[in-house]
């Protein structure tokens, strides 16, 4: 008896894990694409008609076995770059990414410069 | 010279921030996706809207003459608006006329046709919104003009006279 309630309480969990899981990617996926209606807000904080449709295409998504990244494709495909939050290294952002990195080292050899000079 | 220099740089690099933030302040930051042109068109499957049969989109894109798919609904005003132009497109028998109907009660959109008039051959449901994304399209209206299977144009928002014009001119 008890094990069969073991087996039951096993068999209850894993659907529930995997739905759980499909949520989580769900989430991760949605706060990372800008909502067009409202501009400014993620699709997963936004509730207007256009997100909550691209909510129910991620799931579909990730249904059909789509990767996280394919599935930005996706949508970079259709939008462009900019419903991605988190945009990716190419020739129009790399302005984007470099420019910390420049200013850094910029600020780094004045530094350097300076500690030299005092010494 | 040392002394005039940083002032200058730090009052140049002020001018300079001035300048982007005033010309930033002029553009507007509301992002419209591109146009998308010679794109293939998606495929994908739904339901009819007065006969709730199942259809293909190889199914009605099957030719190689032109299509114009209008996303509409009966509760978006400028679909209102924009439906004596497509009326008007209707009678030019180069263009099918397709329609999407968009999130909308079955309904409200039959009554929404019986009073405007019905100017496409065939429609059907994207119920849950996911056709229109697919797409490309992010709200009603919107008109794609396809041709062999390809989108051509792209229109955002209600048709005009000036652009009733110039699909009439595409489909020539």
């Amino acid at each position: 008896m008890k094990n069969l309630k073991i087996f039951l309480i096993i068999l209850l969990i894993i659907p529930n894990l995997s739905f759980a899981d499909n949520q989580l990617e769900r989430n991760k996926i949605t706060k990372n694409l800008r909502c067009l209606i409202c501009q400014g807000q993620s699709v997963y904080d936004s509730d207007s008609d256009f997100a909550n449709s691209m909510k129910i295409l991620v799931d579909k998504k990730l249904e059909e076995g789509l990767s996280e990244n394919e599935i930005y494709d996706f949508f970079k495909e259709k939008y462009g770059e900019w419903i991605l939050y988190d945009p990716g290294l190419n020739k129009n952002t790399y302005i984007l990414w470099l420019l910390p990195l420049l200013i850094f080292l910029l600020g780094g050899a004045i530094i350097m410069k300076k500690l030299r000079f005092k010494n | 010279m040392k002394d005039k220099l940083i002032p200058s740089i730090i009052i140049i690099s002020f001018i300079i921030i001035f300048l982007i933030f005033y010309k930033g302040l002029q553009e507007t930051n509301i992002y419209i996706p591109k146009s998308e042109i010679k794109k293939d068109i998606p495929i994908f499957s739904s339901v009819k809207f007065d006969s709730n049969e199942n259809i293909n989109s190889s199914e009605i894109f099957n030719s190689n003459k032109f299509y114009l798919l209008n996303i509409w609904a009966s509760w978006c005003v400028p679909c209102r608006q924009e439906h004596t132009y497509l009326m008007r497109l209707s009678e030019n028998n180069k263009v099918t006329l397709i329609g999407l109907n968009y999130k909308d009660n079955f309904n409200n959109a039959q009554n929404f046709l019986m009073k405007l008039g019905n100017p496409y051959e065939v429609i059907f449901l994207d119920e849950d919104g996911t056709i229109s994304i697919e797409w490309g399209a992010y709200g009603v209206p919107e008109t794609f003009l396809i041709h062999k299977n390809k989108i051509v144009a792209k229109y955002i928002g209600p048709l005009n006279e000036k652009l009733i014009n110039e699909i009439n001119s595409i489909v020539k």
